[in-house]
Parts: C-alpha cells; structure tokens; sequence
C-alpha cells in the first residue's frame, strides 16, 4: 500500500497513451447489459405509491384492495421497514417507506409487486390512504423559524433537546484573523449570491432487481440479492443487512453496468429496499425501474444556496480576508448533508492563499425533494460566488483577473489556512494554458460590446481522506491473479459508472505486468467476489483504487521476475515485463513471451495471485471538530476561460467557447481525462445557462410539485446548445498518486459557471450573481444598467492600459527613432 | 386487469420475428421485453432522450413513442444489427477509440441517428453533426468527443483512414 512515484514517460507502454476502455466495445455494440436489461424467471414488476403532498402526517393506509387484485403477489408499507436509514450515520432520517409522516411530493409511502407494470400500476390506484395535512416549507429561510409549533411545525423531530427540528447542521469555523484582515484591506467587496438546485439528470433511471435463495426458509441460510444501478454498492450493502435485519453475509449487492450517475445515485433509495423486502415476501424476482419523473423527485442533487460573500484584499490584489455566510437549501431529509455543509465552506481554501477565512453554514430542511451530492459535492456554489468576488476585487483594483490569481496562488506542498495537506498543484500551469489557448491577452476586454471573456479557477479533492463510516480498514481494494494463459484477471470493488474505472485499473495492471491490454479481464462491483471499495464518490477512485491495483500488481511482479531471472541466472532487477515480453534490461534482445514468463512463476511460486489495497495518510489536516471534512490525499486544479456573446435585446447568453485546463496529475488515458473535462465543463454550462430543478409555490397550482419532472422541461443542454470545449491536459505528477495521477471527474466543472458569468461582465458590464443566468433573468439585468447608465463595455484593467501605453509608447519611440535615421539618410 | 395481447411480427436486424405484446406497446417495449433486444435503451418514457433511437426503413426514429404496429411490415435496425463483433460498423469502432461512449446509455441511440445521417451524407462536416444528434441527449461526454468519433468514421467509411 505504499502510494506510487512517478516514473519517467519514456518508460510507459499502456500508461499515458490513447486507449479503448475495456467495456467500450461491448458498451458500443448493443452488448453491455444494465439493470434494467436484466430478465430472471419468474420475475415480478413493483411500483411504488407516494405521496401527493408536501407535508403531512398519515393517518391510515388500506392496501386490502389492492391485495385482492388479481396477479398482485404482495404490498409492502413503512410499518413493514420501520428502521431509518441514511447514509451518513450521523443523520439516519428516512425510512425506506414513509413510517407516520410524508415530507415531500413523491415521498415513497407503499409498495407493490404484481405479474407485469399494468397490474401494478392499478395495485396503487386500489390502496387508500387517509392524510392529515401540515404546514409546509419550500423555502429554507422559513423552515429555519420554526418554532415546533403546530403551525410552524419541524419536519424531523429534534436530535436533541431544545434543538431546531428543521436544521440539519450548523458549521462554524474561523481561521486566522479575519477582522484585521478587513481592516487592512484597500478594497472590501461584499454581496449576496443564489445557486438555483440542479439535479443529475442520468440518463438512465433508477432500477433495482431483488432476488431471493431460500434453502432453508427465511431464517434460514437463505440469501439476499439486490441487482442496482448504484454507485456505492458497498454502502448499499450494510445499509439492506440493517434495515432489513439480515446477517451481512447474507446480502450480496450487483452492480451492472450503470448509465449515469453524477452523485444522483451515490446512497440507498427506496426502491432498492423494497426489491428485497418483495423478493423475500414473494420467494420470487422483483424489479422495480423508476419513471423519469421518479428520478426527478428522488433527486439527491445540488443543493440551493443563498451565500453572502465579503473578500478583501490590498491593493496589489493579494487577499487579507474571506467571510462566507450560507444557508443550504436541503430538501425533506439528510443524505449527505451534513458532509455537504462542510464542504460549502471547508473546500474553498485552495488555489489561493487566504490569510484569514471565516465561514458559516445551515443546512435546512425543506419540503421538497433531499438535495445531496451532485458532481462537485457542496463546493461548486461557493466556487461561482468566490471566483466572481475575485473578478470584482480586480476590477475595483484595475487588474488583469488573470494576474489577481497568479498573484494569490498559494504554492504547492504547503497548507491551506483551514490546515489542510497541499502537495502537488499544476494551477499556474492552467492559467497559463487557458490564457494562452483563448488569446486572452489581446481579446479580454477588447472585445466589441456584447463580446466577453471571463476567467475562473478552482480545486476540488482526489477522495475523501475518511469513509462515511468511521473505520480502521482499506478504503480501496484490488484481487488479481494470473496464470499460464498469459491473462490477467482483475477483481475491483469499484464502481464503473462511465467514467472508466475497470478500464484504468486494466492499464495499470498490463503497464506493471507487461502483458497486452487484451489480456486483462475485470470483474467489479459485486460484494460477494470482489474486495471492498467505498464507491464512485468525492473522485476517489482512480486515486485510491488505482495504488492499489499498482499495489497488488507489483506483488506478483516481483514474483514473475524471480521466477526469470532463476531461469536467466541473473538479478531480478535485471528483468523487464514490457510489450507481451519478459526482457534481459543489459541486451533486450533476450526475451521470452509473457506466458512462458508466468509459467515459470507458477512453477516456482504455485497458484499466482495478490491482492492490493489503499488507504490515506492520517497527518494530512487540522486536529479541530470538523477538519477532517475536506481532506484528501490530493487534490486537483482546473482553470477555465469562457468566451460569450450577450444580445442586449433578449437577454440570451449565447457561450462560444470554454477552454478548460485541468491538473490531474498524470493522465493515465488522455482520452478518458479529457472526456471528464469536458463531460464536468458541458455540466457546468448546463448549470450555469439552463438547469433548475424547481417546485411550484402556493400562487401557483400545487404547491410543492416539481415544476419540469421531464428531460423535456428540465432542460439539459443538447448538442445544439452546448459550446465547443478545448481541453488541456496540465500534468503535475502527484507523489502519491498512481503514477501521479489524481482525479478528473469533477474538479473540471468548477469554474465553468463563474467564468461565464465573468465573462458576461466582460461583454456587458453586467454582474450575475444568481443563478442560471435565463435569458429573462440576464435581459432585466441588462434592462436595470441600461436605467443606470452602466451598460458599457468595463474598463480595462489599469495594469494592462499602461502595458498598452508603454507599448505605444515604445512604438512611437522606434517610430521616431527611425524618422531620425532616416532624416540623417541613413535608413535600416 | 384485462390486457390485450397481439402477435406483431416485425423484420428487425433481418430476421422475422414474431413476439404476442400487450395492444399497447410501443416498438422499444417491443424489442426490449417481447423479442430480448436490450440495446435500445428507455431514458424518458416520451420521447425526450433519444436513447431509444432506431431505425425504420433507414430513417431514425423514437421507439419509444413508436406503437409497435407502425412498425410491422417495415425494416428495424437496432444498435445490434448496425455491424456483427468481428466486423463492427466503422461508427462503433469509432466510438470506442474516441473516448465517445462514457456510460454507454445514450451510445445506441447516437449510433443509430450517426448511421442515418452518414447513410444519407457520406461527408459531413461539424455542423451536420451536431444537427443530426440534436434529438439524442448525452450526460456524460459534452459531445465532443462524439463528434470526433462520428467524423473520423465518415473519413474510414468514404475509405479515407484506418477503422
């Protein structure tokens, strides 16, 4: 489990290099089979019923009728599951089914399985349920005045004596002096600022399949099968043996080849609770596979925030102090809340050297749908309200915003002032690039009204240094073995979601063990044979998992040399396995085949396999409540610059282009790094132009209902929409990263939604700071500046003018220089 | 429940078939849970996604929203029937080799509506792309690297580079 270095480039064969991913071509044909592609005999079809209010208490539920319809098997309540789950283990607030309270619009209150979808679907319409209703909260403002009260009613009992019902956490932290900071600075830039929630939006729903082995009877040695499109099969697992009440070892989770997640399916739901429970009631196979609008509700995304940003700094640009002060709108339950009001303040501390920072957080719940991590968990919102305080502080100050970042990077190998371990850190190297590739040295603000330019940075972790659940064991895990067939198998508890994790860690093992990427199988995400790894979350993965496939597969490795350098009569140090080959390193022209090479270890070590694992240093952040919230083994950068162009009549930001520079330490498969940057950027744009996940209020029909539960009306960009992205990889070699690598999946969004609205100023003068930026929304914007008198073109910063006046004024000293050669008759 | 249960028989990736599917099925229901055909993939249940994609008679259309009976008589062709493992369409080669395919849902619809627009315009250039894939939503890739991947097997498909 010791982390990796680096080796030089000139070394690899597979690493580094353009490959296919291990499932691309079956993923390509029509071959790869998901949940939902999954028929077992028998099967039966569940649905669930949910509630159609926002807040009420249940009073009764007679699911009679629906059991005596024909071809139903069984219906399931909250009585038939009443033990909370949640996947932080701090804040267990759901049940699998709606026990005695519903808490929002779509909260899952019974469960069905029947011979098909038809049967099931009539099942629910047979069940009566009889609701009281409450009072209720879509905005988080309120929720947090609530008294308990029977008319300002808590949506979840307190935890505590005295404590507010509708507050998840309250997150306070202060680092070093933030007063004097404010007092010392030249410039002092303070607003508000609102991200609107946006979901995931996979592509493919929700599905889970429960299956049942009952030798032996339900008590008996019987187990328990749950088929799921997860992203954390391991979380899953421990959650079904709790709530159900089942021995571990009698649970076995499958993860198929999952279409999409983003975080939106990074914790247990309903459905995958109430497969099994089915599956057990009936003895036979279950499927339930979630409608869109389902997905919608179930949601889990980003939460709204409502920040309040102060930034000051001196008049060089430097920062002295930063103060954040923020409510989390969270939806009716937990999820990771609690993590996430951490992260709203506790990731904002790199790229930039704060000298002071001071934050504040609330998470509220609300009546809605639980927000939850979304792709950038919890850091994406302060990053838009940050990065736009920096533009503002360089534009009060007359700096380049670009120059404003160089000049407050903070370095590498240092510590963040909330404490937190910095090791490698490309983020210079990013600016460079994007500022670079976008020209942005003759264009930011040169460009003709309308037309902007806007720069962003930002930072985000490689994993989380500590599990949900406080243990001692590996956070990631690999099995291997080979044989004389010249194969490789790998065993990975990881989660492939897309983003191709089984093809990384069949790189890594055919680069260690020198055989052709075609002889690497993988096996992943199935809790009965493969070793536990904690899931497809915080960008963990090619970091950790990928140490310990290098971990397990150096094991073996150093068995196959032993084994030929016994046949060379020579060093083991002196064997290379390269290219399908075992090499002599002194004269390479001795060789054998890999498979010969293996069948030598076999013989000499018997049956050939290792495992690897992974777990983070412990010294890597501050020793106070909450400061291992946000540490990671590394952590990534990414700047972005976004080039739009505003119609003043309309208000439609149209954005033209995004460069996006990413640091991910070394990219293993260019391909696969670039298809996180600009999968993350893309999402960003989404975010930043088009996407609101929003419920109607009172005023306006049913109040509580999702207002688009359809990928028709949440719009998510299409083809058409979305702006050319231009990728550059900036490589910074992490030491501790496998081969330094470190992620890519989610820092890359980051800056894409402050860029653009950077770039908005760029082009019209005008500051967005409240998301998305509608059409509607940028044309009263561009309407009140008109009013002002401040619909311009921003001047241009002082630095850059008097760079500009001393280049003209260099041009006219040549330009005199040269009519006074030429008075003399000289000429050049 | 009384469901209504009719036989279609449809032409699909050249074979007859023959599958008794309640009345109201559309052509996905169809081909996913009455003939086992997979990978056409349901995103949206209306329409909205794309990832249900196939062709009728070389034309892309939703299946999704397709009833199954306007598909009798006519010839579907799914992402199975687009090219055979060991001579794939240069599109599916393409798609792999590109980085295009990230979680694969949306990837049997995008092929589908690749195929139709290469089928009827051997030499498109960018904008043609990302017209003809206006319809099929992708969550993960940004687009880009699908539209390398759909203009490089044009070039292979015209015989002008390696598959």
């Amino acid at each position: 489990m010791t982390p990796s270095n680096p080796r030089s480039d000139a070394d690899f064969t597979v690493v580094g290099r353009p490959q296919g991913k291990v499932d691309g071509p079956a993923k390509a044909q029509g071959r790869a089979r998901y949940t939902d592609d999954l028929v077992f005999p028998g099967m039966l079809h569940g649905k669930i019923l949910r509630s159609p209010h926002p807040h009420a208490r249940i009073v009764s539920i007679d699911t009679s009728g629906a059991e005596a319809l024909e071809g139903v098997h069984a219906v399931v309540t909250g009585r038939d599951m009443p033990i909370t789950y949640g996947v932080i283990p701090w804040t267990p607030d759901e049940y699998p089914l709606a026990l005695d309270r519903v808490r929002y619009i779509g909260d899952g209150v019974a469960a069905v399985a029947a011979v098909d979808e038809d049967t099931a679907n009539e099942a629910l319409r047979l069940i009566q349920v009889e609701y009281e209703e409450l009072p209720h909260y879509l905005d988080p403002h309120e929720a947090l005045e609530a008294t308990g009260e029977p008319d300002r009613p808590f949506i979840h009992a307190p935890r505590k004596e005295g404590w507010n019902g509708n507050v998840t956490k309250i997150v306070k932290l202060d680092f070093g002096d933030v007063d004097t900071g404010m007092a010392d600075a030249d410039v002092v830039i303070e607003d508000d600022y609102f991200f609107e929630g946006t979901t995931h939006a996979p592509i493919e729903p929700h599905c889970a399949i429960g299956l049942v082995e009952t030798d032996g009877g339900p008590e008996g040695p019987g187990r328990v099968t749950v088929y799921s499109a997860t992203q954390v099969p391991h979380y899953l697992h421990r959650e079904l043996a709790r709530v159900l009440e089942l021995d571990p070892a009698r649970v076995r989770v499958v993860q198929p080849p999952v279409g999409g997640a983003f975080g939106g399916k990074s914790e247990p739901f309903d459905l995958e609770f109430c497969v099994a429970l089915l599956a057990m009631r009936t003895g036979r196979p279950v499927k339930i596979l979630y409608t869109r609008e389902e997905v919608f509700y179930s949601h889990r995304g980003r939460h709204p925030f409502h920040m309040r940003y102060k930034v000051g700094a001196r008049s060089d640009g430097t920062l002295t102090a930063v103060e954040a002060d923020t409510v989390l709108d969270g939806g009716a339950y937990a999820s990771f809340g609690l993590v996430t009001t951490y992260y709203s303040g506790q990731l904002l501390t790199a790229p930039y050297h704060m000298p002071a920072y001071r934050f504040r957080s609330r998470r509220a719940y609300t009546n809605k749908p639980a927000c939850g991590p979304k792709r950038g968990h919890g850091s994406v919102q302060p990053r838009f309200a940050f990065e736009v305080q920096l533009d503002r502080i360089a534009h009060a100050l007359g700096l380049d915003p670009m120059e404003l970042r160089r000049r407050n990077f903070m370095g590498k190998n240092t510590r963040t002032v909330n404490e937190l371990r910095v090791t490698s850190n490309g983020f210079l190297e990013c600016l460079d690039a994007v500022e670079a590739a976008s020209d942005w040295r003759s264009r930011f603000r040169r460009l003709p009204f309308g037309r902007g330019l806007g720069v962003a940075g930002s930072c985000y972790i490689s994993g989380t240094n500590y599990p949900v659940y406080p243990n001692e064991m590996p956070q990631s895990a690999i099995q291997l073995q080979l044989d004389r067939s010249g194969r490789v198998a790998i065993f990975s508890g990881a989660s492939e979601i897309g983003q191709g994790t089984d093809s990384m860690v069949a790189y890594l093992a055919a680069e260690e063990l020198g055989v052709p990427l075609e002889y690497v199988r993988v096996q992943s995400g199935d809790t009965d044979f493969t070793p536990v790894d904690l899931g497809a979350y915080s960008s963990r993965v090619t970091f950790m998992l990928g140490n310990a496939c290098l971990d397990a597969a150096r094991k073996l490795k150093a068995k196959v040399k032993e084994a030929v350098a016994a046949e060379w009569e020579c060093r083991p140090s002196q064997v290379k396995l390269a290219g399908g080959q075992a090499l002599f390193g002194p004269d390479t022209s001795r060789r054998m085949p890999i498979r010969q090479a293996f069948v030598l270890a076999e013989e000499m070590h018997g049956t050939l396999g290792s495992v690897g694992w992974y777990n983070t240093p412990k010294d890597i952040h501050g020793d106070y409540r909450g400061g291992t919230i946000g540490a990671s083994p590394a952590y990534s950068f990414t700047a972005h610059v976004a080039e739009v162009e505003v119609d003043v009549d309309t208000g439609q930001v149209h954005v033209e282009k995004i460069w996006v520079a990413h640091d991910c330490g070394r990219a293993l498969n260019p391909v696969l790094v670039e298809g996180q940057m600009e999968g993350s950027a893309y999402m960003g744009f989404g975010e930043a132009l088009m996407e609101e996940q929003v419920f109607k209020g009172p005023d306006h029909g049913r109040s509580g209902l999702h207002d688009a539960p359809s990928l028709l009306d949440y719009r998510i960009p299409t083809s058409l929409d979305t702006p050319l992205l231009e990728s550059h990889i900036v490589e910074s070699i992490d030491p501790e990263g496998p081969y330094g690598a470190k992620e890519a999946g989610e820092g890359p969004l980051h800056p894409a939604i402050p860029a653009i609205a950077n770039a908005i100023f760029d082009a019209v003068g005008v500051r967005m700071t409240r998301l998305p930026f509608s059409a509607p929304a940028v044309w009263r914007a561009i309407q009140k500046a008109r009013d002002e008198g401040t619909l311009e073109k921003p001047a241009a910063p002082r630095v850059a003018r008097a760079q500009a006046a001393r280049a003209r004024g260099a041009r006219a000293e040549a330009g005199r220089a040269q009519s006074a050669r030429a008075e003399r008759g000289g000429g050049s | 429940m009384s469901v209504h249960f009719d036989v279609v028989r449809l032409r699909v990736n050249g074979d007859e078939r023959a599958a008794g599917v309640p009345s109201h099925y559309t052509l996905l229901e169809t081909l996913r849970y009455g003939l086992g055909l997979t990978g056409s993939k349901q995103g949206c249940d209306k329409g909205d996604c794309g990832a249900c994609t196939v062709l009728l008679d070389g034309e892309p259309v939703l299946s999704c929203i397709t009833p199954v009976h306007e598909a009798e008589g006519r010839e579907v062709t799914t992402v199975e029937g687009l090219g055979r493992p060991d001579t794939p369409h240069p599109l599916q080669s393409a798609f792999d080799r590109f980085g295009a395919g990230q979680c694969g849902f949306c990837t049997p619809g995008i092929l589908c509506s690749s195929a139709a627009l290469l089928a009827r315009d051997p030499d498109p250039g960018l904008d043609q792309v990302r017209d003809a894939l206006s319809g099929n939503l992708c969550r993960c890739t940004g687009y880009t690297k699908i539209y390398d991947a759909v203009l490089h097997a044009a070039r292979v498909q015209r015989g002008g580079g390696e598959s």
